[in-house]
């Protein structure tokens, strides 16, 4: 028995800040006051508030310490575990109150989530089998082998309303019924862990955080559906994720959960992981199975599904990381439990790593329905520095933007869709007054164009040239005739690509123009960027609130400002390079970007 | 989704490395899929994949040489350019770009005075611009091997760089 557990994250973001060697120090000062018998350190997966990493949290108490620095662990080890008192300097401001501290679950950043998918994230050792077990893991595994058919599995699924929580939003328990309907002698279960939306990390953080609930979902899945093999196809970027996924299958194997006659119910079901290798298009199913096969990851036209037709050529069901991280959840407290949360159409939860310009950057999990005004303001604690709500863009690059006005849409598949957006994976991105929405739109479309895989010509070369439209009209040579052009094109792609990939890359395009029209038509007919980001379209000036202080001049890479001390000073405009740097060093906010 | 030779660096691999390979490629001959886990540990053993390793992998699977080009230059991680000792990684995804990793970036290739996808000439430094590494929470990003810099400014960039010149 330990009398205080000292939980610390180990998730991407906190280990990039540091939580290794926190562990490592804190295990070291335990030692050293001989508390090591007493006191147990569990590294656990994220807890989701990123922006404030590196993160522990000290029970009983329940103390929640922000931005620990490897030089405060004495002071915690000495202070909060020997004498019992709470390190208050370090803890989050959020959970102090004049009563003592608050739970974490009652500070406005967990208040309003729920939490499904990521229940375990936080909360156990991922790489202890034994800990999953006793949150009461493989209990549904068990569940099913010994008192259900694969049938009444794949009905409890369909019934709970589950749909696809990688992106397109399809129900899960159909796919389930077709593959399993499928007759072959061998077919697969896959796994689609290849999250490549930029801004996105929710299958990485469940992967790091409950690996075993992803490998207990695929199992029960083999059972529905009559596979015995599982693949997991996780991006190569995921170090820590395919590290922890490997442990827990190994572990697995070890206690018969994975491998021959499994429960000894004569089922046999095992897992074989298959790294990615960066290329953004091999999330789309059929080029993650064709990457599968060792080929170019180029998809194929459907049908054949790969319900019918997938992996070596056999039935092949797949589905995303944080739809199987429902799944145990479903068969152990029904499906009409599931299907109580979330709208009408859209059941359950939803993770959102939540991006950009807000100020709790992080990964949150909430009922569907939730409005994006929640997620914003009351979970992400709004936007930092004074500045104003612009945009949020969900989806990635297949996805679109949410305009301030529609800031109170309550977010579920098809609400998304209605508005020119979609559900994408989860990533979300929040937008100020400081983004332009067409050098965004532009972002996105460097990225199609350079993932498109070629095969075919509506997004190879399609794409391409809505790229160049769009620098038209970011360097200022653009009219509105080309406004009406890449908006002809975009319907052109979007109706004739062969994929998902191409079928959406016109949406960031689609979907600025729609809200922000007027942005790019200041782009073509004022030559102005409002957001002033847009260099050929800015211009930097010197006002009157100069005092001549000449530390801008001084600075200026290439010496287009000039004057006298103490004077006004000006700038040439046809040798400024319009790097910003007088800006960023003017004291006087004398200079501005118009 | 393209690559070439930048330059072209002599290849010079060892019995060991070309030892490695083959046991690597005994080991998965007749799995089904085995190109794309050979090519990783290949990549693992060289650092990089050019054609002489490539060769060795297709005679060892029994493939084409085309077909193992194929898809080494589909994925953007399997590289025909050796890579340097410091491997500097821009993050460009979304999260990074808004809060200004371009301009990180940029004033990474104006100080090493390299561009994205080459290597110095010395071998010590090579820079990619690299999607999401997932660490939105700490942008805007940038690695150096396993190294990670978090929250950066520009005015931060010749100071870090500095550390790995010595």
């Amino acid at each position: 028995m330990y009398r205080a557990h000292i939980l610390v994250c180990g998730g991407t973001g906190c280990t990039s800040s540091g939580s290794p060697a926190i562990i490592d120090e804190l295990n070291k000062e335990l030692k050293a006051q001989g508390l090591e018998e007493e006191v147990k350190v569990v590294q656990t997966g994220c807890f989701g508030l990123c922006a404030l990493g590196p993160i522990m949290i000290v029970y009983p108490e329940g103390a929640f310490y922000s931005r620990v620095e490897l030089s405060d662990i004495p002071e915690i080890v000495s202070e909060h575990i020997v004498k019992g008192r709470i390190v208050e300097r370090l803890l989050y401001s959020e959970t102090v109150t004049e009563a003592g501290i608050k739970s974490l679950n009652e500070t406005d950043f967990y208040k309003k989530q729920l939490r499904v998918a990521l229940r375990n994230c936080g909360v156990i050792n991922p790489e202890n089998i034994d800990e999953y077990i006793g949150f009461g893991g493989y209990q549904a595994l068990g569940k099913v082998l010994t008192e259900m058919t694969p049938q009444e599995v794949i009905d409890v699924i369909k019934e709970s309303g589950l749909r696809g929580r990688g992106g397109g939003g399809f129900p899960t328990g159909l796919k389930w019924q077709f593959t399993a309907n499928a007759e072959s002698d061998q077919k697969y279960v896959a796994c689609n862990a290849d999250e490549g939306d930029p801004g996105a990390f929710m299958d990485r953080s469940v992967l790091e955080g409950d690996p075993h609930a992803v490998i207990e979902a695929m199992a029960i899945a083999g059972y529905a559906v009559g596979a015995s093999q599982g693949y997991v196809y996780i991006r190569a970027e995921y170090p820590i994720a395919v590290q922890r996924l490997q442990i827990a299958i190994d572990q697995a194997r070890e206690y018969g959960l994975l491998g021959k006659n499994i429960f000894e119910k004569g089922f046999d079901f095992d897992i074989e992981i298959r790294l990615g290798a960066g290329a953004f298009v091999c999330g789309e199913e059929t080029a993650l199975i064709t990457s599968i096969e060792g080929n170019r990851g180029e998809p194929r036209p459907r049908p054949p599904f790969p319900a019918v037709k997938g992996l070596f050529g056999k039935p092949t069901l797949l589905n995303n990381v944080e739809t199987y991280a429902n799944i145990t959840q479903i068969i152990l407290n029904g499906p009409q439990w599931f299907a109580n949360m979330g709208t009408e159409k859209s059941k359950g939860t939803k993770v959102f790593a939540l991006g950009g310009k807000i100020k709790n950057t992080g990964l949150v999990e909430i009922p569907m329905g939730t409005t994006l005004r929640e997620v914003i303001y009351d979970i992400g604690g709004g936007i930092p520095d004074g500045k104003k709500f612009k945009a949020a863009q969900t989806g990635g690059p297949s996805g679109g933007c949410i305009p301030a006005d529609l800031i109170d849409i309550k977010i579920d598949y098809d609400n998304l869709l209605s508005i020119g957006s979609m559900m994408g994976s989860g990533g979300l991105i929040v937008m100020d007054e400081e983004t332009c929405m067409v050098d965004i739109a532009k972002f996105f479309l460097e990225f199609t164009v350079e993932e498109s895989c070629g095969k075919c010509t509506p997004c190879r070369v399609g794409t391409k040239r809505l790229l160049e439209l769009l620098e038209k009209v970011t360097n200022g040579n653009g009219t509105l005739e080309d406004i009406d052009k890449m908006e002809a094109l975009c319907h052109h792609i979007k109706s004739s690509s062969l994929c998902g990939l191409g079928q959406s890359a016109p949406n960031p395009v689609l979907s600025t123009l729609k809200y922000f029209r007027d942005e790019y038509v200041a782009h073509v007919v004022d030559k102005k960027c409002p957001a002033g980001v847009c260099k050929n379209l800015v211009q930097f000036k010197i006002t009157d609130k100069c005092i001549g202080c000449t530390l801008c001049a001084r600075n200026c890479p290439v010496n287009a400002i000039s004057g006298e001390v103490k004077n006004m000073h000006t700038i040439d405009a046809t040798k400024c390079i319009k790097c910003g740097v007088c800006m960023d060093k003017c004291k006087f906010k004398a200079i501005i970007k118009e | 989704m393209s690559q070439k030779v930048t330059e072209k660096v002599p290849f010079n691999g060892t019995k060991e490395q070309e030892e490695k390979l083959l046991a690597v490629i005994a080991e998965h001959k007749g799995m089904n899929g085995a190109l794309m886990p050979v090519l990783q540990k290949a990549q693992d053993i060289y650092g990089y994949l050019p054609f002489e390793v490539q060769k060795i992998i297709a005679e060892g699977l029994e493939c084409s040489l085309e077909e193992v080009y194929g898809v080494v230059t589909f994925y953007s991680q399997f590289s025909l350019n050796p890579k340097g000792k410091y491997k500097i990684g821009v993050c460009l995804g979304t999260a990074c770009y808004v809060k200004g990793s371009g301009k990180i970036l940029e004033k990474i290739q104006e100080n090493l005075n390299l561009a994205v996808g080459e290597c110095t000439p010395d071998g010590k430094f090579s820079l990619e611009a690299t999607r999401c590494i997932g660490a939105c929470g700490l942008a805007p990003v940038f690695t150096i091997n396993d190294d990670v810099y978090g929250r950066v400014t520009e005015d931060e960039i010749d100071g870090i760089l500095a550390k790995y010149k010595e």
